[in-house]
C-alpha cells in the first residue's frame, strides 16, 4: 500500500525536520502509533497499536538524511509489516511556512495478521495519514493536538466521523479515555 | 450543569449534562451570564446542516465570566474573573489562516477537517455548537462553556456596559458590519440588504456607518421592516411588491451599488415555480440551499456593483445566475465572519454610540425556556427579532 500525504506549517524547515528527526515524537500525532524508541543514532524499535489485542512491533533503520531537508527510514529485521518512509521538509513560497512530504509504503502480508492490518487501516487510510499531518501541524503551531468535546481525546480518537455527543465529559468518561 | 442540547430533528431539550473542564492548555471556563439564539441555530435544528448528534450542547453566541484558565493561558492575556465576549470561531491565531486574519478559516481548530474537506474542500475553523462538520465543540446555551484557545479569542469588557450592549460582538454584529464592509460602500451608493432578521439589521446599521447614501431592508415580516424603518432604513415588502422593480424605481433604474444577502439558505420567498423546484430539491438532498435572495440581488445589483453574501450556506447550490455575473461585472464576495478582527473596533462604535445592538431584542428567557424560544424565534411569533437567554 502506498501513501503520499502534504501539510504546509507556518514554521521553518530546520524547526519541522528537527520535530520529527526525533522519532519517538512521531506517536504524539500519528494515531496508529503507540511508542517509538531510539535505539542507536540511526536505528529505532516501533510499537503499533493493533486491533487484535497485540502490539505490531519492528525495528527501523534511518537509510539517508539530509539536515533541515528529508529523512528516509526503512523496517529491518522481520517485521509483522515492512514498510518504509519517507519526509521531506521544503520552504513554501511565502517564506515563512514549510511544505511537509511524507510517503508510505506498507507491505501487507497475507494471513491473519495480514487480514487485521488492513482492516486496522480502515477504508480511509489516505485519511488516516492525513489527519495525522494535521494534528503534526497543530503540534507544531499550536504546542498540542486540539481537542473538542465530540472529539476529547486528541489522537487516540482515529476515527474521525463518528465523534461522540458534543457536550463535556463526566468524570467517569474522561477516567475510561479513549477505549471507552 | 443545565445546556440545551439538540435532541433530533426540530427538537431541543435542556438536559443535565456534566460541566466542562479544561482539555487543551490554553482553554478557559466561562460562567455563561448571557447567550442568544441565532437564525442559523435553527438550520442547526432543522436538520440541514447534517452531522448533528443527540445530546449536542447548542449555541455560539455567549457571554460571561472567566472562572477558569488552562496553564497555557498568559496572565495578561485573560485571568480568572474577566468578563469576556466570546466570538463564534474558534481560531488558534498561529497558522496562516489567522496571521491574516481570516479567522473563520483557522487550520488548526477543526478536530473533524476530514469531513469539512469533503463538503467544503478545505476545512474551516471550528465552532462552538455547531454540529460535528466543525469540530463537536460544546455550545453556550448553557451555564458553563469551555473555550479553547482563550487567549486568542475572547474579548475583555472593561468598560460599564451591559451584557446586552456587547453581546452580539460574538457573531451577528460583526457579521452584519463584515458584510457591508465586504462592499467597499462610497458616500453615493445606495445598498439593499435582502432579510431584516438580526443580521440583516446590523448590515443596514454598519451600511450606515460606513457612508451609504440610502439602505434599503428587503423582507415580508411587517414588523421586521418597521423595525429597519425606525432605525432609518427604507422597507421594501416582496410579499406585496416585485422586488426587482421596486428597486429599480428607488434607485433611478440603475439598481442598487451594492447588495447584501444577509438570508442565506432559509430564503422562502420568490416566484413559485423556482421556489418549488428548490424545496423539492432540497427535500431529495440533492441540492442543500433555496438561494433565491441570493438570485435575486445579483439579478438587482447595477452592473459593476458588488454583491456581498453573509448569509449561510452549508452545501451547495443550482441555478446560480453566472451570466449575470459575468457579463454585468459583478463582484461576489462572502466569508464567515472573522469576528476576532471586528470585536475591538466594534466595541469602540458602541462605546461611542455609533451602534446601538440592543434595538434588535425582542425576547428575553430563562435558558430553561430554550426550547419555547426557539419556537418563537423560528415561527416568528410575538414579532420576535431576538432571544437573549439567561442561564
Ligand atoms: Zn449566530
Ligand atoms: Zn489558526
Amino acid at each position: 500500500m502506498d501513501l503520499v500525504a502534504t501539510t504546509t506549517i507556518r514554521k521553518p524547515a530546520s524547526e519541522v525536520y528537527t520535530f520529527w528527526r526525533d522519532l519517538q515524537n512521531l506517536p504524539t500525532f500519528m494515531a496508529h502509533l503507540e511508542q517509538i524508541r531510539t535505539t542507536g543514532d540511526r536505528t529505532s524499535h516501533w510499537t503499533a497499536a493493533a486491533p487484535f489485542g497485540k502490539d505490531v512491533e519492528w525495528d527501523a533503520e534511518i537509510t539517508e538524511e539530509t539536515p533541515g531537508e528529508r529523512i528516509a527510514w526503512r523496517s529491518t529485521g522481520h517485521a509483522d509489516v515492512p514498510n518504509t518512509g519517507t519526509v521531506r521538509f521544503v520552504p513554501a513560497p511565502d517564506g515563512v511556512s514549510t511544505e511537509v512530504h511524507v510517503s508510505l509504503v506498507y507491505d501487507i502480508p497475507g494471513g491473519a495478521v495480514g487480514k487485521a492490518v488492513a482492516k486496522y487501516f480502515g477504508e480511509e487510510p489516505h485519511q488516516q495519514l492525513d489527519d495525522d499531518l494535521r494534528r503534526l501541524k497543530q503540534v507544531l503551531e499550536t504546542g498540542e493536538v486540539v481537542r473538542s468535546d465530540g472529539a476529547p481525546w486528541g489522537k487516540r480518537a482515529r476515527k474521525e466521523f463518528p465523534q461522540r455527543p458534543a457536550q463535556p465529559l463526566s468524570d467517569a468518561e474522561l477516567e475510561k479515555g479513549a477505549d471507552a | 450543569m443545565r445546556a440545551n442540547t439538540w435532541a433530533g430533528r426540530n427538537k431541543v431539550e435542556v438536559r443535565d449534562v456534566p460541566d466542562p473542564k479544561i482539555l487543551n492548555s490554553r482553554d478557559a471556563i466561562v460562567r455563561i451570564t448571557s447567550t442568544a439564539i441565532c437564525g442559523s441555530d435553527l438550520h442547526l435544528v432543522d436538520g440541514y446542516v447534517p452531522t448533528m448528534q443527540d445530546g449536542d450542547v447548542l449555541g455560539h453566541e455567549f457571554m460571561g465570566e472567566v472562572i477558569e484558565v488552562g496553564s497555557g493561558v498568559p496572565g495578561d492575556r485573560l485571568r480568572v474573573g474577566d468578563r469576556v465576549v466570546v466570538p463564534f470561531p474558534i481560531s488558534c491565531g498561529a497558522c496562516a489562516a489567522c496571521a491574516a486574519e481570516l479567522y473563520s478559516c483557522c487550520e488548526n481548530t477543526n478536530p473533524n477537517a476530514g469531513i469539512a474537506e469533503k463538503m467544503f474542500g478545505h476545512p474551516v475553523a471550528g465552532i462552538f455548537g455547531y454540529s460535528h462538520l466543525t469540530g463537536g465543540f460544546a455550545g453556550g446555551q448553557a451555564q458553563y462553556a469551555r473555550v479553547p484557545f482563550a487567549d486568542v479569542g475572547p474579548l475583555k469588557i472593561e468598560a460599564d456596559l451591559t451584557d446586552e450592549q456587547v453581546l452580539f460582538l460574538s457573531d451577528i454584529l460583526p457579521t452584519g458590519y463584515m458584510g457591508a464592509e465586504m462592499c467597499d460602500i462610497q458616500p453615493s451608493d445606495v445598498v439593499a440588504v435582502w432579510g431584516a432578521g438580526p443580521v440583516g439589521q446590523f448590515a443596514m446599521d454598519s451600511a450606515r456607518v460606513l457612508g451609504a447614501a440610502k439602505v434599503i431592508a428587503i423582507d415580508k415580516e411587517p414588523y421586521r421592516l418597521r423595525m429597519a424603518e425606525q432605525a432609518g432604513h427604507v422597507p421594501v415588502n416582496f410579499d406585496e411588491v416585485d422586488v426587482r422593480s421596486r428597486l429599480l424605481e428607488l434607485t433611478g433604474g440603475r439598481g442598487p451599488d451594492k447588495c447584501i444577502d444577509a438570508v442565506g439558505l432559509e430564503a422562502t420567498h420568490g416566484s413559485a415555480h423556482i421556489g418549488a423546484y428548490d424545496r423539492i430539491k432540497q427535500a431529495v438532498r440533492s441540492e442543500t440551499e433555496r438561494p433565491h435572495a441570493l438570485r435575486q440581488a445579483i439579478m438587482s445589483c447595477r452592473s459593476g456593483g458588488v454583491v456581498s453574501v453573509i448569509g449561510v450556506y452549508g452545501g451547495f447550490l443550482d441555478k446560480f445566475p453566472a451570466g449575470a455575473w459575468m457579463n454585468r461585472s459583478l463582484t461576489l464576495r462572502t466569508g464567515q465572519c472573522h469576528v476576532q478582527r471586528y470585536m475591538k473596533p466594534l466595541l469602540g462604535r458602541i462605546e461611542r454610540g455609533e451602534l446601538d445592538p440592543t434595538r434588535i431584542i425582542t425576547h428575553t428567557l430563562p435558558l430553561d425556556e430554550a426550547a419555547r424560544g426557539f419556537d418563537i424565534f423560528k415561527n416568528k411569533q410575538d414579532d420576535c427579532e431576538k432571544i437573549v437567554l439567561k442561564p
